[in-house]
């Protein structure tokens, strides 16, 4: 599986934001998106999840699902945690590995994983900023998807969430997955590709290991 | 259809758990209908012909106060986002969505307005006439405001332009819901015209409601 974008151009609020953008993520490989606030991590990881419109250029999937949409291969884990302060942990988590992936069955697992399982029966209202985090993160292993595009996704984690999202990043990578993930600090992994993105430079370039 | 149900119920479960909203309408509801009485005073005869359109405005403003929370939460704290990569058209959502919507908001209007109807005098057949039709028109107002929430739904508070966005398209329903209702209690007009019209106005209404809220929402995409 192959996730190539070429030539993109992203236009929000009239502001142009990059053009002329590319880039190619193998599957076993993890993109980090960096560069300045405002440079377009967000966007681009955005555009690529089918939540902005590139105003030019293409993205393409070579070897996925022709079923399905890119859109509908992504993992997209925003700034949002996407829970619902009335519902449950468990509920909360049941309810995306129902809609995004047709089952819940690995929920209580993932529950486990993260360290929230102690907590599954409370309403989502009373966690912390860094539990909701982590049961946001406990949504990529519910539910099985090929990329996964992770927006700053160590902020707010603890030291200890952070391993644990690194090694699930590990263990996907592992299994033929993609990641692209905008972030400004390091992220746990080794010998991952870097996209700058910024005002005049946006080419990729393999960060020396 | 798992990811639907699973739509639809956590639905249900937002709607009815703390702050979800679902009273709030039949309380609005109750406010405006029992007002009615005090303003227009201790004329009987007068409160019963005036009852099926004071019903039917009570439902179509508490209607309109709950169209806000159909999609703007779900688009504030990010949920939206997911719904639009789930593998589920988006039209089926958005329509599951709407059917949770009208099952906590519109049906408890329907369920309660005979009991308000006492209030205004209105004998059982005039109150069955009036819930009849609310049942019948009141899945209408929610699906042609799913338009209207779609459309706004990016807008923070955009409660109120929503319902004056929508209003205008809700009037065709007000005056065959009302016309039915009328129909039934004194005539002359046959019960079956204007509600057949009513009917067809709430079919219609399910067909475009969900595809050009789910057009709405691409092309709020940005």
């Amino acid at each position: 599986m192959r996730l190539r974008g070429s030539d993109l151009t992203c236009v929000r609020g009239g502001r142009e934001v990059f053009r002329g953008l590319a880039f190619t993520v193998e599957a076993g490989e993890a993109l980090v998106v960096t560069g300045p606030n405002g440079a377009g991590k967000s966007s681009l990881l955005r555009m690529v999840a089918g939540l902005v419109r590139p105003q030019q250029g293409q993205l393409e999937l070579e070897d996925g699902d022709p079923e399905l949409s890119i859109s509908e291969h992504v993992h997209y884990l925003g700034h949002q945690d996407a829970l619902k302060p009335s519902l449950s942990v468990r509920e909360n988590l049941g309810f995306w590995a129902a809609l995004l992936g047709g089952g819940g069955e690995k929920s209580e697992v993932a529950l486990a994983a993260v360290g929230l399982a102690g907590l599954a029966p409370l309403p989502a209202i009373y966690l912390s900023a860094g539990q909701r985090r982590r049961l946001a993160v406990a949504r990529l292993m519910a539910v099985e998807r090929p990329i996964w595009l992770l927006d700053e996704p160590t902020s707010t984690l603890d030291a200890a969430a952070q391993t644990i999202l690194a090694d699930l990043m590990r263990a996907h990578l592992a299994g033929r997955g993609l990641i692209l993930v905008a972030s400004h600090g390091p992220i746990g992994l080794d010998g991952v590709k870097e996209l700058r993105l910024g005002q005049q430079q946006s080419k990729q370039r393999t960060q020396p290991p | 259809m798992t990811a639907l149900c699973a739509l639809f119920i956590r639905d249900l479960r937002l709607a009815v758990r703390v702050g979800g909203g679902a009273l709030i309408g039949v309380l609005f509801f109750l406010v405006v209908v029992t007002l009615m009485p005090f303003a227009i005073g201790p004329d009987l005869g007068l409160l019963a012909r005036m009852g099926p359109a004071i019903l039917w405005l009570g439902a179509l403003l508490a209607s309109l106060l709950a169209l806000d929370r159909l999609l703007a939460t779900d688009h504030e704290d990010g949920s939206l986002d997911l719904i639009l990569t789930a593998r589920v058209p988006l039209e089926l959502a958005v329509a599951v969505k709407a059917l949770a919507h009208w099952l906590t908001t519109g049906l408890p209007l329907v369920v309660s307005s005979p009991l308000l109807g006492l209030l205004l005098n209105l004998e059982a057949k005039a109150s069955g006439a009036v819930a009849l039709t609310l049942l019948a028109g009141t899945p209408a107002l929610t699906f042609i405001g799913l338009i209207g929430a779609a459309l706004t739904v990016a807008l923070r508070r955009g409660g109120l332009l929503l319902a004056i966005l929508v209003l205008p398209l809700t009037i065709p329903v007000l005056i065959f819901g009302v016309a039915a209702s009328n129909a039934a209690i004194a005539g002359p007009v046959p019960f079956g015209a204007p509600f057949g019209i009513l009917c067809a106005l709430t079919l219609i209404s399910l067909v475009i409601g969900p595809i050009a809220a789910a057009v709405a929402l691409r092309q709020g995409l940005e």
